[in-house]
């Protein structure tokens, strides 16, 4: 029998209230290996204010390239205290920002490794369903041979691959800009 | 070469438009371009693993977080995660969030004049059983008033989030109750062009689950995506365009 999936609905003004628990904006305890990163920004509505309400969520591999989840099969060293899960609220001013490890490459479907990548889900007041979008790295050769990447058009790609901040070390800037010019690209990966 | 068995896309007219303007919160927030549809990779059939660790068995029951019974009716909701293939979904993450009896959220944004509870918080969690089932008790929430239009009321309701085996499977939804004469007007819930797809946001009354002279019982399954038969190149999937 096949059943159809449950439909979305917004997470509205009051989230927090239940999904404060499992906040984590710091991926990267000690002894977690790889090249640590903050990655800082912004939400941003249609009119160009910061969105107050919304929520990132950020699943990723470890800086081997592996996923902490029972689906990876790649030959790849496990850390056990790096779940590649981060969950961030924004502030009053639509800001946010969290510190993780770099991402390992992992394997695409077409066998030829995905560049770097962080997935990320975006919720807000306004949003009936989540919004699906990756945080790429910059001055990565493996960006120009990435197969979802190289499905957004070459004007879009920049508004998901972070930028480096001048003169802070391991500081990058990635902002969510959900209208206008230069609207960040969303996926379409069904739910 | 490595085959990635993905999740299949929703049924046209089962999930909402980002955009749906009598929703007015969705004008200024949801993207103006179209979406990119991409295949499912690695990084989306795999997904935040949860141990036992991040659960505390007493957060399913709301009305015993505080030293006082929370005012209200006392409810059970409770139900299975399925995939769509009918198969249960095991040891599932479910959050919930929820207004108080006089439909009132404990959060500094709302400011409506019904009174808090000191006795409920409205935040509980829980996660399935082997057979994808899960209960918690809470009481039934109010209604409560917001401005998205004149007179406008917000069905009951309670929030949930699950996170499912992979990131294509994460979803977040909202219950609501059979008989709310509200449903009919609440945006929110009549997101979607399919009048079934709506029906099932809506719990429905259960005799086996309520407890005599204790609580009323309300059953609310939860559908999450299901794999897909086949690779992503030459699925059957739809309405992913």
């Amino acid at each position: 029998m096949s059943l159809q999936a449950t439909t979305s609905q917004t997470v509205g003004p009051y989230f927090s209230i239940g999904l404060t628990r499992l906040k984590k904006d710091n991926l990267a305890s000690t002894g977690i290996s790889g090249e640590r990163i903050t990655i800082s920004g912004r939400v941003l509505d249609g009119d160009g204010a910061g969105v107050p309400d919304a929520m990132l969520e950020i699943w990723q591999a470890n800086s081997h390239g592996k996923y902490a989840h029972p689906e990876d099969t790649q030959n790849k060293n496990l850390e056990a205290a790096f779940q590649g899960y981060g969950r961030i609220l924004t502030d009053a001013n639509g800001a946010f920002r969290f510190q993780t490890i770099k991402p390992g490459s992992v394997a695409g479907p077409d066998d030829k490794p995905q560049a770097p990548h962080i997935a990320v889900s975006v919720f807000t007041r306004g949003l009936l369903r989540r919004l699906v979008t990756r945080i790429y790295f910059p001055d990565e050769s493996a960006n120009g041979g990435d197969l979802v990447l190289n499905l957004v058009e070459p004007a879009r790609r920049g508004t998901i691959i972070a930028h480096k901040v001048a003169g802070k070390e391991g500081h990058l800037e990635w902002n969510v800009i959900l209208q206008g010019d230069k609207e960040t690209v969303f996926f379409d990966i069904g739910l | 070469m490595t085959k990635i068995a993905g999740y299949q896309r929703p049924y046209p007219g089962t999930q909402p438009n980002h955009l749906h303007p009598p929703y007015v919160s969705s004008i200024k927030r949801a993207p103006t371009k179209p979406l990119i549809p991409m295949p499912h990779t690695l990084t989306e059939v795999t997904g935040p693993v949860f141990g036992s660790e991040s659960i505390d068995a007493k957060a399913c029951d709301l009305t015993r977080q505080h030293g006082g019974e929370p005012l209200g009716e006392r409810i059970i909701v409770s139900g299975r995660v399925l995939d769509e293939n009918s198969r249960p979904v095991p040891h599932a993450l479910i959050e919930v969030w929820q207004a108080n009896a006089a439909g009132r959220y404990l959060h500094k944004v709302d400011q409506h004049k019904a009174p808090l509870d000191p006795n409920f918080t409205g935040c509980g969690h829980t996660v399935t059983d082997s057979e994808g089932r899960y209960r918690f008790v809470t009481i039934k929430p109010g209604e409560y008033p917001w401005r998205n239009h004149y007179n406008a009321w917000r069905p009951a309701h309670i929030h949930f989030s699950l996170f499912g085996p992979a990131f294509a499977t994460r979803l977040v939804t909202q219950m609501y109750f059979p008989g709310d004469p509200l449903l009919s007007f609440d945006p929110i819930f009549n997101c979607t062009a399919d009048e079934k797809a709506r029906r099932r946001l809506i719990s429905i009354f259960d005799w086996e689950s309520t407890v005599p002279e204790e609580a009323l019982g309300y059953q609310f399954d939860i559908i999450l995506a299901g794999r897909d038969a086949t690779p992503w190149e030459d699925s059957r999937s739809h309405g992913s365009k």
